[in-house]
């Protein structure tokens, strides 16, 4: 019998080991699966490899997952927002490593782990720092860069809504890079805000089919990350 | 010192100027800051469909306050509304929307433009800052047409069109057309060939603060 909900946060997280490659999705606080990163907090795994748009705002989700110094290395395209001040402080100390990727390139790289093409050509960075080091071909006269998928061990993504198979379907711009993290990873875990029966989701509509999801879990009231920043709230809570 | 500019065009009147040639029917996508501003020049009888790389066809204004969704937003994270007939996508649809040739124009800012329509504008190259790239470099290397608006000088008076960028690059090549608060510049085969000039500014004025050689 297949039944991929889980029945706590906690519990979903439990076998992330030290070391682990992790996406998380989210584009800023849209989409970011904040329950599933505070369960990751407490559980603790350390040297993890992020792979995430952002690196978090204030001091929870994400960025407390780093100021908890559990990641060793982020993989990211824009590390920078008005009020992400946890990141900006260890990577002047040196205490984290960054590997810049252009927004683009970050998301294909995502989705051709998932589609099982281990690397691609693309026309971005050509001619600039960032594709420095890496190889270059020509096609039909323009040059384009060789970028290499990204796989990952576990995924974090916060959808709309689930079901037991685990599709999916997400809400407005939280959607990002949620369908191709699931596809990328061996363990996808995704907090819903709603489970509904088998036969609910439209098939016509499901946004990510079952097979890419392991594990779901209901978190039927997230919190909203601009309003905990808002109020200068940290996790493990203060 | 500061250099004040007496003449020129307003940054609504550059937005304006933008705006003027973007297209009936046209896909574009706005850049954070003043390029957001061209949205709301667009000539009537004009319907253009902007597109914001974190997954939404359709963007319509920003959204009123108290009616703000966080789930909702653009790319500059700031909370927006979708039209009646927009769509929703992930972010590997949403760049093979820029890096496929889908987008019929980009408006982008600019720390610097070349002669050559080199383009710097993620990065003055300081190595405390912390490096961010965003989508600029996929939306540079896959849009059809890139526009840049930006001031025509630094607020020191330097150039910001320059003969070679010093700033690291964002595309080699990549822009079409520049509107300052002084002019409106083509890059056409490596020359900038001067449009339009706002009123009271003449060449000589415009080519004594432009480091690049102008053409007429």
């Amino acid at each position: 019998m297949i039944n991929k909900i889980i029945k706590s946060a906690q519990e979903a997280v439990a076998d992330i080991p030290d070391g682990a490659t992790v996406m998380i999705g989210g584009f800023g606080e849209a989409g970011s699966p904040i329950e599933l990163i505070h369960a990751l907090i407490d559980k603790g795994s350390k040297n993890l490899t992020v792979v995430s748009n952002n690196a978090g705002s204030g001091n929870v989700g994400l960025a407390a997952l780093i100021e908890n110094k559990q990641v060793s290395k982020i993989i990211c395209s824009f590390p920078r927002t008005v009020i992400s001040v946890v990141f900006p402080e260890l990577y002047r100390k040196g205490e984290i490593e960054l590997e810049l990727v252009p927004q683009g390139t970050l998301a294909e790289r995502i989705r051709a782990a998932g589609a099982g093409i281990p690397a691609f050509y693309t026309p971005a960075t050509v001619n600039t720092t960032l594709a420095e080091g890496k190889e270059t071909k020509v096609f039909n006269g323009t040059t384009y860069v060789l970028e290499h998928a990204i796989q990952a061990d576990f995924s974090l993504v916060k959808c709309h809504a689930a079901d037991k198979y685990g599709n999916l379907i997400y809400n407005k711009t939280a959607r990002n890079f949620g369908p191709v993290m699931c596809m990328a990873a061996k363990t996808s875990i995704v907090q819903a805000r709603e489970v509904v029966p088998l036969g609910q989701l439209d098939p016509e509509c499901v946004v990510t089919p079952g097979i890419f999801v392991k594990r779901v879990v209901e978190i039927s009231n997230p919190a909203d990350e601009s309003v905990l920043v808002a109020e200068k709230r940290r996790y493990p809570w203060n | 010192m500061e250099l004040k500019e007496t003449i020129g065009w307003s940054t609504g009147e550059m937005a304006q100027n933008v705006a003027k040639d973007i297209h009936d029917g046209a896909y574009v996508n706005l850049g954070i800051g003043i390029p957001e501003m061209v949205a709301g020049f667009i000539p009537e009888g004009r319907e253009v469909i902007y597109h914001t790389e974190n997954g939404l066809l359709g963007m319509g204004k920003v959204a009123e306050s108290g009616s703000e969704d966080y789930e909702l937003v653009n790319a500059g994270k700031k909370y927006v509304t979708a039209i009646p007939g927009a769509a929703y996508f992930h972010h590997a649809d949403s760049f093979s929307m820029i890096r496929g040739g889908h987008i019929d124009i980009c408006v982008l800012g600019a720390y610097q433009v070349s002669e050559e329509g080199d383009l710097a504008n993620w990065s003055t190259g300081d190595v405390d800052a912390i490096p961010a790239v965003g989508g600029a470099m996929d939306l540079v290397a896959g849009v059809k047409t890139i526009y840049v608006i930006t001031k025509h000088n630094t607020k020191s008076g330097g150039s910001k069109i320059v003969e070679k960028c010093s700033y690291p690059l964002t595309g080699k090549g990549v822009v079409s057309r520049i509107y300052t608060n002084l002019a409106i510049i083509d890059v056409v085969d490596g020359k900038l060939f001067v449009k339009e000039m706002a009123p009271g500014v003449d060449f000589g004025y415009l080519q004594e603060r432009t480091e690049a050689r102008l053409h007429q």
